[in-house]
């Protein structure tokens, strides 16, 4: 079936992918398709695979046994012109200008090392590095260094731009900007895959997850269907305490101060609603909230994934 | 395969330009001039002590006379046999009691005296530390019997110079043949901590991930060996500019004292070029693939004397192929691609015929991209934890 979407525009697919370093299943039968075009997220606690598996997309390490296929090459490296990289460990040669390691970059992945100047030297404009463009990588800031390596990584136009926790080391003003450029990059038609434990850049930025725990993908689809797993949640606050009207709620329902929380029943508001009233509940206040993507990474990887997991990224 | 040389290509000038335009490369290209200081500085005072030590001195006590002739004698020996290898004679004057001023004599430590020669010509009497069969005893005895015996008219001895004869052809070939292979051996072996330490710059700054994921890893592999190799050719011109320049001025005839290779000269030079390249880019690949395997440089620093004794050896099984190239060990070191290029450029000092070199270069070439791509598999594997996990047969079995 994975295959069959090959035509319709995959970009990047995975197959039973399986991944054992020594006694450990680092990946265990992992199955993804990311569509062409979209901003796609892997979302997990650290450890839970995503580098591993970003790592055999490219072709950096094959895995121990599955297949994968990138813009249509069974062997990764086959398609690495049209691909960009970001890798969790930032490096860069600390000798090297910044202009000089956006085209080594480039050139890397078949850009001339001509154009690849050029090229550096409008990217770095638009970023505000220009009076970095001849300096070297030592005398960079972290940041600096980062936005260089990311510029280095789209300098040749990819279709595919993979990054691996791009937003870890940066500050709130850089995370802003990188998800600017992330957008503005999949507007121009590349497929963006990216790796992050922060939920909260995932539900901004992606059109699909694929939530990962303990090497196995725990969900894979759009974010809402995500979402959609859960039921929504009632916060209800009445005048009486108790009465007929308490027959309308699950008992699964928890107080929460004044409030009441519970899942909206099966046959949704309006039942509920009249039975409240009916009941004599006399409603304060009746609320029903969409859950979040935390609350429904929560429900498919469970708390303890959860806990691992930021809801915001550390800024710098 | 376009693509491969050309990603090879982007690694090699990244890494040549960042060897050679870097400050250090300055004190590459003067490497050789401290072991050559240090040879020079060391062998002098080697040289030195070894002839204030080794040459053992006598003392002749004898009438002025006897001394006279028994000097002319040494000098007529000398010239056949050279001075150094001659013992050397202190005259003294007989004293009264000869037998103290012998003591004294032997007792004496400016010049050092290792025996006394006292009496006559016609009774010469020597004691000392020394006995009959000795060495110095037995110059003694030629000294004192050509001092003795008149001088008897001999025919004169008519010497017709030729350019070389079979038997000293052969020996200076092999000297030309051994000074290539010394020359080879050197230069690689002080490439060889280099290309130890050529990865660790990649790991150290995690920049492997990027280059991975976009070339083949034997494309960089490739890359990094022809940078240094490029990079060490432009250092061999510097120090073959500088080294037959400095020959020049300090030897008689020069580079031209050396034999004519059996090859010729510029036959020779090409190939010692070519053997120098293979011979680099054999060890290197060896050495990339053990030093990809080290995550920091104290590793590359462990790493470095075992390879650098593999070298010796390496260098000393070539060695036997000089002045025999066609016995079974020269063949066998001729066959072993590690000490194949040392072997073979000896060859083309001693023996002529261009196809033993070209099947030699052909079987080189192939062992290069063998090493190679087991390198980069091997760093695939190790490094970067790639490929489908293999089972020992032990564990195979064990799960059968």
């Amino acid at each position: 079936m994975l295959r069959q979407a090959q035509h319709q525009g995959i970009a990047v697919e995975a197959t039973d992918l399986v991944k054992e370093f020594g006694e450990t299943r680092a990946v265990d039968g992992v199955s993804l398709a990311v569509p062409a075009g979209s901003i796609y997220g892997l979302l997990g606690p650290n450890g839970a695979g995503k580098t591993t598996i970003l790592r055999i997309l490219l072709g950096i390490i094959d895995p121990s046994s599955g297949t994968r296929r990138v813009l249509g090459h069974e062997r990764p490296l086959e398609a690495a012109r049209e691909v960009g990289y970001l890798p969790e460990e930032r490096g860069l040669y600390p000798a090297m200008t910044a202009r000089e390691a956006i085209a080594f970059v480039g050139a890397l992945r078949g850009l001339p090392l001509r154009e690849g100047r050029q090229r550096a030297d409008v990217l770095l404009k638009q970023h505000n590095l220009s009076d970095w463009a001849r300096k070297p990588i030592r005398n960079l800031s972290k940041g600096m260094a980062q936005t260089v390596q990311l510029l280095g990584t789209m300098v040749h136009k990819p279709r595919l731009i993979v990054l691996d926790e791009p937003f870890a080391g940066l500050d709130a003003i850089n995370q802003g900007r990188l998800e600017d450029l992330i957008r503005s990059e999949a507007r121009e038609g590349a497929t963006i895959i990216f790796s992050t434990h922060v939920i909260a850049h995932a539900e901004r930025l992606c059109e699909r997850i694929a939530i990962i725990a303990k090497g196995k993908v725990a969900f894979e689809g759009r974010v809402d269907e995500a979402r959609g797993r859960l039921r929504p949640i009632v916060r209800l606050r009445t005048r009486a305490d108790d009465g007929p009207w308490r027959s309308a709620i699950p008992q699964s329902a928890r107080r929460e101060g004044d409030e009441w929380v519970f899942e909206l029943p099966e046959g949704g508001p309006e039942p509920l609603l009249k039975a409240l009233i009916d009941g004599g509940a006399g409603i304060e206040t009746l609320a029903i909230e969409r859950p979040g993507l935390h609350d429904a990474f929560v429900a498919i990887a469970g708390n303890s994934a959860a806990a691992e997991m930021t809801t915001a990224e550390p800024v710098e | 395969m376009m693509r491969f040389i050309r990603s090879a290509f982007v690694i090699a000038r990244r890494d040549f330009a960042a060897t050679v335009l870097s400050k250090t490369f300055l004190f590459f290209l003067l490497g050789p001039l401290f072991p050559l200081l240090l040879g020079g500085a060391f062998g002098s005072i080697g040289a030195r002590v070894a002839s204030r030590t080794e040459r053992p001195v006598v003392a002749v006590v004898m009438p002025s006379n006897s001394t006279a002739r028994i000097a002319a004698a040494r000098e007529r020996l000398a010239g056949a046999i050279g001075q150094d290898a001659l013992v050397t004679l202190v005259y003294y004057a007989p004293q009264r009691d000869l037998a103290a001023q012998q003591k004294r004599l032997l007792a004496s430590g400016g010049p050092p005296i290792r025996a006394v020669l006292t009496g006559s010509l016609g009774n010469p009497h020597l004691a000392g530390d020394i006995g009959a069969d000795d060495p110095t005893a037995r110059q003694i005895d030629l000294i004192l019997r050509d001092a003795v015996t008149p001088s008897l008219p001999a025919p004169p001895l008519h010497v017709s110079p030729a350019d070389a004869s079979s038997g000293s052809l052969a020996k200076d070939r092999a000297l030309t043949g051994q000074i290539g292979q010394v020359a080879l051996f050197f230069l690689t072996l002080m490439l060889s901590t280099m290309v130890l330490s050529q990865l660790i710059e990649e790991k150290s700054n995690k920049i492997i991930e990027v280059i991975a994921a976009a070339i083949p890893i034997d494309a960089m592999f490739v890359g990094k060996l022809f940078a240094m190799l490029a990079a060490s050719v432009l250092g061999l011109v510097v120090w073959i500019g500088g080294g037959a320049f400095l020959i020049q001025l300090i030897s008689r005839g020069g580079v031209q004292t050396l034999a004519v290779p059996a090859i010729g000269w510029p036959g020779f030079l090409a190939l010692a070029v070519l053997y120098f390249g293979m011979n680099y880019l054999l060890l290197g690949a060896v050495f990339m693939t053990i030093g990809a395997q080290a995550s920091t440089a104290r590793e590359v620093q462990t790493m470095s004397m075992p390879v650098t004794f593999g070298q010796v050896l390496i260098f000393g099984f070539a060695s036997t192929a000089i002045g025999s190239p066609d016995t079974p060990e020269a063949l066998a070191a001729a066959i072993f691609p590690l000490s194949s290029p040392m072997v073979m450029l000896a060859r083309a000092a001693e023996q002529p015929g261009w196809w033993p070199h070209v099947a030699a270069l052909a079987w080189q070439a192939l062992w290069v991209t063998l090493i190679l791509r087991l390198g980069a598999r091997l760093f695939r594997k190790t490094v970067l934890k790639s490929g489908p996990r293999t089972r020992g047969w032990w564990r195979r079995k064990a799960a059968v």
